[in-house]
């Protein structure tokens, strides 16, 4: 996984509760069975004005001007503002992929689903929960702002706009730790082998129905 | 000791190691594996050189992508043809089992699962999918994961985790006529919102959950995730015990006793603590009908399409708006004024024998009506298409114009060729209403199996406590009598 440590970018606002994971990434791009790619049909359906299909190539279709990725100012964002419960739906990380296919590296939002929440991390992708009233103000500068940048540090945890103070903000440890370091969870778990062996062997003996 | 949760217990027993900083490592006991979350997954292991950890903990069935009709012919889509052939090849060269497309018992994941026994009480049960949380009807701990974490658990056969908080909510008295475990949940979610149960587990508990049958509780448990919940469980009774017994991968014999006998804690002791608790009374619940494109967006029958005006935060107005533009719905509308133009019977939601004899209950010897452009009815799996056309429940449906499918996910979802096109109105047993989920441009309205067969003859929404009070008697429940083996 790759590493996250700091990230000054261009921030988009996608101002919607309840961002799912269907919208992310339509399901008809659910049949590849790569993990790549999928950054082109990110937001499909509300990006393009015609239906996509996989395999397509997406470079002459008929954009939806309406749709804030679309708008020349955005065209660079790193930085996703949304709404509550971002990422709700179904469990595909084909979400995160799509994400981070495009460019995205952090998303702030007041809440996001669980299931999500979890896939982003293993994507090098961050998670950044902040509180509706502050995230207001940070939509408002972006709307007033052309080219209006976050810096966002992780081993500080800190969010702090080109001309404002630093907002902090909570990230689990371990996360934290996986993230700055992009360490590969399995690798991680299998450091435990051990430990994995003697819990089957007593649980073996307590529940031996489930082995 | 103090008094525990129920997910506390089960949390408890799964602990592999606690690391310092509260996350823990906790063991699965099942692993539930579909052809969409997966390929990635086995890809992962090939490439890193490594094997399955346990073989047998893994069962995996195609249904995403499979087609409800003329299935001997395969699949006509090359797509989702590779994806289910890739489940195939990964299943064969890392020897795991699987219900094939073409086995008696394939079907949903998650409706395979518990008729197989594979869901047994007190496990951790995860799969691909989000709405593995149906696995919690079994006083299990189950919940949907992300592609790297199904690598994880096929490489280690456990999950890195951090324990969310308790949250129980409780649903007393009895529910009345002509409402189900699905309005139960659509209440709760329209109550407490999509993202109501976000970082919670949520135990249903009271009297009208314990009054479930377990399809009913799987029905609930199933749509926690809608709630925004890590999962949903219901705590073990004898209802539990009696299902699972004599199915395939349930234990035998001795194990069997002593399976018993370690379920009967799995409970809630009387003086654990909740972080959240909730009370609900079910005989306020009445049908629900979802009006908009996120299930919360949800009103009782009786009721009116709602005004963005009358609502105060401004990001959920704004929502509303985006919603009812989408849905082509006016504010004030009456519900039962409501049109599909398609109805769909199925899904892990409500795909299994009950909902389609509540279903058949209400169609009885009714016509679709003129105005519905298909309506159909896909059982959850192989084995409840088998028992209920040994009940000749298929008649019924064919006889009133429905297509009587062959099972799989079908138009929850649209990645096989079932779906909506633009601009049509569904009403769907399914679990989401997002915009685009059943074919982009689609309208859905979520309900119960009895409201979409109401809809489908009356050729609008309508009451079904009004059609049931007219109907000789309900369709009697009883215990499946399912064949064990394909």
């Amino acid at each position: 996984m790759e590493k996250f440590e700091k990230l000054n970018g261009i921030v988009v606002p996608l101002d919607r509760p309840n961002v799912d994971t269907d919208a992310i990434i339509p399901k008809q791009f659910l049949k590849s069975v790569k993990r790549s790619g999928f950054g082109p049909n990110l937001f499909d359906e509300w990006r393009y004005l015609d239906h996509g299909e996989p395999g397509q190539d997406n470079s002459d279709r008929p954009l939806n001007p309406k749709f804030i990725l679309n708008h020349n100012r955005y065209h660079e964002a790193q930085i996703l503002l949304a709404r509550d419960n971002f990422g709700c739906g179904s469990s595909r990380e084909h979400a995160p992929w799509a994400l981070v296919d495009y460019g995205i590296k952090v998303i702030i939002a007041p809440s996001f689903a669980d299931i999500f929440f979890n896939n982003c991390f293993k994507n090098g992708l961050l998670p950044i929960v902040m509180e509706r009233t502050v995230l207001d103000g940070l939509f408002q500068q972006t709307a007033d702002t052309d080219g209006y940048r976050l810096l966002v540090d992780l081993e500080a945890q800190t969010v702090t706009p080109s001309n404002g103070e630093p907002i902090g903000f909570e990230v689990d440890t371990f996360r934290k730790h996986c993230l700055l370091n992009g360490l590969d969870d399995i690798s991680l778990t299998l450091e435990h082998v051990d430990d994995i062996r003697a819990y089957e062997q007593r649980r073996q003996q307590e529940a031996p129905w489930l082995f | 000791m103090s008094a525990k949760t129920l997910y506390d217990k089960i949390w408890d027993s799964h602990i592999v190691r606690c690391g310092e900083d509260g996350t823990a490592l906790i063991y699965i006991d099942r692993h539930l594996v579909h052809e969409v979350t997966s390929p990635q997954a086995f890809e992962g292991l090939r490439l890193a050189g490594r094997t399955l950890w346990r073989q047998g903990a893994n069962l995996a069935v195609p249904d995403h992508n499979v087609p409800t009709t003329h299935r001997d012919q395969g699949i006509s889509d090359p797509v989702s043809r590779t994806q289910v052939e890739t489940l195939d090849q990964n299943c064969d060269e890392f020897g795991i089992q699987e219900f094939s497309m073409l086995d008696p018992r394939q079907g949903i994941v998650h409706i395979v699962g518990p008729e197989q026994g594979a869901t047994l009480p007190g496990m951790t049960v995860v799969c691909g999918d989000s709405h593995t949380s149906t696995h919690g009807a079994f006083g299990a701990l189950a919940f949907g994961i992300g592609t790297s974490e199904v690598e994880h658990v096929l490489a280690t056969q456990c999950l890195i985790q951090r324990k969310s908080k308790n949250m129980r909510i409780r649903v007393e008295s009895e529910l009345p006529c002509g409402v189900t475990a699905k309005d139960i949940a659509l209440a709760i979610i329209g109550h407490i919102g999509t993202a109501g149960g976000n970082r919670h587990v949520i135990e249903f508990a009271g009297s009208a959950i314990t009054g479930l049958s377990m399809e009913g509780r799987m029905t609930l448990c199933n749509m926690t995730i809608e709630a925004g919940a890590r999962a949903g469980m219901v705590a073990v009774d004898q209802k539990t015990i009696d299902y699972v017994q004599g199915r395939p991968f349930s234990p035998t014999d001795d194990q069997w006793d002593q399976a018993v006998l370690a379920w009967t804690d799995l409970h809630s002791d009387d003086d654990a603590v909740f972080d959240v608790e909730l009370v609900l009374d079910a005989t306020d619940i009445v049908p629900q009908v979802t009006w908009g494109t996120s299930p919360e967006m949800v009103v009782p029958i009786s009721g009116k399409v709602p005004d963005p005006n009358d609502e105060p935060d401004a990001v959920k107005q704004s929502a509303m708006k985006k919603a009812l533009a989408y849905m082509d719905l006016e504010s004030g509308t009456a519900i039962v004024d409501i049109k599909p133009d398609k109805v769909f019977i199925g899904s892990c939601t409500n795909g299994r024998v009950e909902d389609l004899r509540e279903a058949a209950a209400v169609v009885g010897d009714g016509q679709v009506a003129g105005n519905i452009k298909l309506a159909m009815v896909v059982p959850g799996s192989g084995l409840v298409k088998q028992q209920a056309e040994q009940e000749g429940l298929d008649r019924i449906f064919l006889d009133a114009g429905f297509e009587w499918r062959d099972p799989g996910c079908s138009m929850c979802l649209a990645m096989n060729a079932d779906r909506l096109e633009p601009g049509e109105r569904c009403a769907s047993t399914s679990n989401r209403n997002f915009e685009g989920r059943q074919g982009q441009g689609g309208r859905t309205h979520l309900v119960s199996p009895a409201m979409a067969a109401a809809a489908a003859i009356a050729g609008h929404f309508v009451d079904i406590r009004e059609v049931q009070r007219s109907l000789p008697q309900r369709h009697g429940v009883h215990r499946p009598r399912y064949p064990l083996e394909g």
